[in-house]
């Protein structure tokens, strides 16, 4: 490119004021994306679910149970394929600090409901065959060291004392948005250690076509409707968003923090260009002397702002890419599938544009408009 | 011997756009920092308002929240009778056995978007026990009659929770007689009705919690000896102020870590704006530097100047940012507890203290961008300079 030379030797006037604005914006959107995942990690997360699977917990809260006889019931209902039920343990591990989901499942139906977690056979086997086996995600084994063959023990909370488990099998999910740090185990095992009986906590069901969902949910409320434990029956996936909602305004605060970023970046890189410009208006003189055209000055100006923006911009979205896959974050196991997503680095690369456009705009203007004479003569 | 400040005032009403610029982003990451750290404040301060620390809480053995205990009728009775317990003017211990539920509630507007809310079932003597509750408006609910008492937060959020209307939940409708305040603290997002009428319509036997008034709130220590020595039940005994802290802290800890990782970036930001900033005054100023220097001024005069006019914008900022972020104080937001998984209101709070740690915050960052063109400054060759 013709201009290259000129390009480089602005650039590299003053080297350091280009590097530290440059950071600045690279810093500005490693922080919008980061931001911005959060959000869209939550909305995946409440998008998450199988249109042919549907939940039903206790209509009065989910904290109560369901008879374990709506197993049967339910399973004769028109378009329900198959059902399982789990039920929430609430154990803690070690000092407690590092919450995760452990549940009782009843495993094989549970399993065969879930084709998402990978299982391989021999584990599979092994975890159905032990009462007192668990099935644990992918992450735990990193998280606490867990090996398959090891007992652990869990503090109960909901339901007292020491449980101890034979870790059987380690599941991985095909899906980002099913959890790799849950832990399940089998249903008669709690059932035979607490002595209740006939519980479960919440059923779910495959249908047949994702059509039939509102049908069947009404089917199923309807059925139980004058019971002691009426039923509130929904999509899987509303389900979720039901817990995704549960965090309230967090993408309001996420969003309302980015702009406040990328606004406060774009104050510094508008004062940067202005101050570049500013100082070369004898350059920019001399240069419309030998013939540049105000149209192309305006044009190198602009030029400059979006070396440097874009480059930021560049540096901050990958890293933000590549720092969150490569450490595999997941915010403690509130964020599952923490993964920057190539709308946001779209989005990302949109707002380095704008950047451009914002912080170059006056000093271009400027620099297009400069009267020669006066500008010679004013300098010196 | 000292530059006088008016000259830095003077060189920075010199260039307006360019401190405005540099201020204005610093007053962004004061008013994000500010803002950040009243949102954590705001829930900290939610819970740990929720508990006295003349009130015991007891809990099952080994429940880590109200929602995973459970205690039976004869150890509430055993409890009730406790030495430990105040008694109250009608000479009837001061204890409240407790039924602590979350139940789906629709929201306005939306009535299918679910949140969870408390439903607290609590004895008579619970008015006594929790002494920031009081009745704002209305009457309590009768013994007896299917009627709750809702929280101050609830109302206007969810259907029904105006007084004389009526609630459904448990299968069964519900008059709301009265609303309640409790000093900001997470009982203002609960509903509160008779236990034993509570109990019945959740199909529950046994309740989860009892709080009672310690009869000498300096023995704490004593009765959760002599509690959870007592052979005939298995309980952990917490000093409620301390249990209502302790389950703000994984969302409270959260939202401070959040708040440090967030502005600490911006301020790396910043900073760098005011690094330029400033090497670009120190370079247009010179001779007008050479000049003070040879004037007799000494370089670590130079040097105080320039960093007190880099702290002088910053602290700008800073005032800006804090003005910023004031119209926030009270902002009434919503999240889910997780230690409860039920959803707790709460507002933005604001401290003189949080204001203060701006304008430090503010003009450290000042400082720090300063330093390095104010020692620049301090070294400028004179004789180059003038000439």
């Amino acid at each position: 490119m013709k201009f290259f030379t000129l390009l480089r030797a602005n650039l590299g006037r003053h080297k350091r004021r280009t590097i530290l604005t440059m950071a600045s914006v690279a810093l500005a959107l490693f922080l919008f994306a980061s931001l911005r995942t959060v959000v869209t990690t939550l909305k995946a997360a409440s998008q998450f679910g199988s249109a042919r699977r549907l939940v039903s917990t206790n209509a009065t809260g989910i904290v109560f149970p369901l008879p374990i006889a709506y197993a049967n019931r339910l399973a004769t209902i028109p378009g329900v394929e198959k059902i399982t039920w789990a039920n929430w343990f609430g154990g803690q591990y070690g000092d407690g600090k590092r919450f995760f989901a452990n549940f009782a499942v009843d495993a094989k139906s549970y399993l065969d409901l879930y084709p998402e977690m990978q299982v391989p056979a021999d584990q599979k086997a092994a975890f159905l065959a032990d009462r007192a086996g668990a099935l644990i995600g992918a992450r735990l084994v990193d998280l606490f060291g867990w090996k398959v063959g090891q007992n652990v023990t869990l503090r109960g909370t909901i339901f007292p004392g020491d449980w101890t488990f034979t870790v059987r099998g380690v599941y991985t999910p095909t899906d980002k948005a099913i959890n790799d740090d849950a832990m399940m185990f089998h249903f008669e095992y709690l059932d035979e250690k607490t002595g209740r009986n006939g519980l479960a906590g919440w059923y779910i069901m495959q249908i047949d076509q994702p059509d039939n969902a509102p049908r069947i949910a009404k089917t199923v409320d309807d059925m139980f409707r004058n019971s002691s434990a009426p039923t509130r029956t929904g999509t899987e996936q509303a389900f979720n968003a039901s817990f995704a909602t549960m965090w309230g305004n967090v993408s309001l605060l996420m969003n309302t923090i980015g702009m406040a970023v990328v606004f406060a970046i774009l104050l510094v890189t508008a004062n940067a260009m202005m101050m570049s410009a500013r100082e070369r208006t004898r350059e920019l003189a001399v240069l419309k002397t030998i013939g540049f055209t105000d149209r192309r000055l305006f044009g190198l100006v602009m030029l400059e702002a979006g070396i440097i923006t874009v480059t930021g911009a560049v540096i901050g979205l990958g890293a933000a890419k590549l720092l969150y896959r490569a450490t595999n974050f997941n915010a403690a196991g509130f964020l599952p599938g923490f993964d920057v997503t190539t709308a946001t680095l779209l989005l990302g690369g949109g707002i380095a544009l704008v950047l451009m456009l914002a912080s170059g705009i006056v000093p271009a203007a400027r620099a297009a408009r400069l009267p020669v004479v006066a500008a010679l003569r004013n300098v010196e | 011997m000292k530059i006088p400040f008016t000259y830095n005032v003077r060189s920075v009403l010199g260039r307006p756009v360019s401190t405005a610029l540099t201020a204005l982003g610093i007053a962004l990451v004061v008013a994000v920092f500010i803002g950040m750290l009243a949102l954590a404040n705001g829930f900290a301060a939610a819970l740990t308002r929720t508990g006295s620390p003349k009130n015991v809480l007891v809990l099952r053995r080994g429940a880590d929240s109200e929602m995973s205990s459970g205690l039976e009728r004869d150890v509430v009775s055993i409890l009730s009778g406790s030495p430990h317990v105040a008694r109250g003017a009608d000479g009837r211990p001061l204890a409240s056995p407790e039924l602590y539920v979350i139940i789906p509630l629709g929201r306005m507007g939306d009535t299918t978007q679910l949140a969870n809310v408390v439903v607290r079932g609590v004895s008579d003597a619970a008015w006594g026990v929790r002494a920031n509750v009081h009745v704002t408006e209305g009457r309590r609910p009768a013994s007896g009659r299917n009627e709750v008492c809702v929280g101050n937060r609830l109302v206007g959020r969810f259907p029904g929770t105006g007084i004389g209307e009526t609630m459904r939940f448990a299968g069964r409708p519900w008059a709301v007689t009265c609303h309640f305040a409790a000093g900001g603290s997470a009982f203002e997002s609960e509903i509160w009705g008779e236990n034993e009428q509570i109990l019945p319509a959740m199909r529950r036997d046994g309740f989860q919690s009892l709080s009672f008034r310690l009869a000498d709130p300096a023995a704490f220590d004593e009765a959760k000896r002599a509690i959870e020595a007592d052979k005939r039940m298995q309980v952990d005994v917490y000093r409620e102020s301390a249990f209502y802290a302790k389950q703000s802290e994984l969302l409270g800890r959260i939202l401070r870590i959040l708040a440090i990782m967030i502005t600490a970036i911006m301020a790396v930001g910043a900073v760098f704006g005011a690094v330029n900033t400033m090497y670009a005054a120190v370079a247009s100023r010179a001779p007008e530097i050479a000049v003070l220097l040879t004037l007799g001024f000494k370089p670590r005069s130079i040097l105080a100047s320039f960093l007190a006019e880099s702290a002088l914008i910053a602290g700008v900022g800073g005032v800006l940012g804090c003005l910023l972020a004031l119209p926030m104080n009270g902002i009434v937001t919503s999240t889910t507890n997780w230690a409860s998984f039920s959803e707790i209101a709460f507002s933005f709070r604001i401290t003189p203290m949080l204001l203060l740690a701006g304008l430090i915050f503010a003009v450290v960052m000042g400082t720090v961008g300063g330093f390095f063109p104010a020692r620049r400054a301090s070294k400028v060759p004179v004789v180059q300079a003038i000439r």
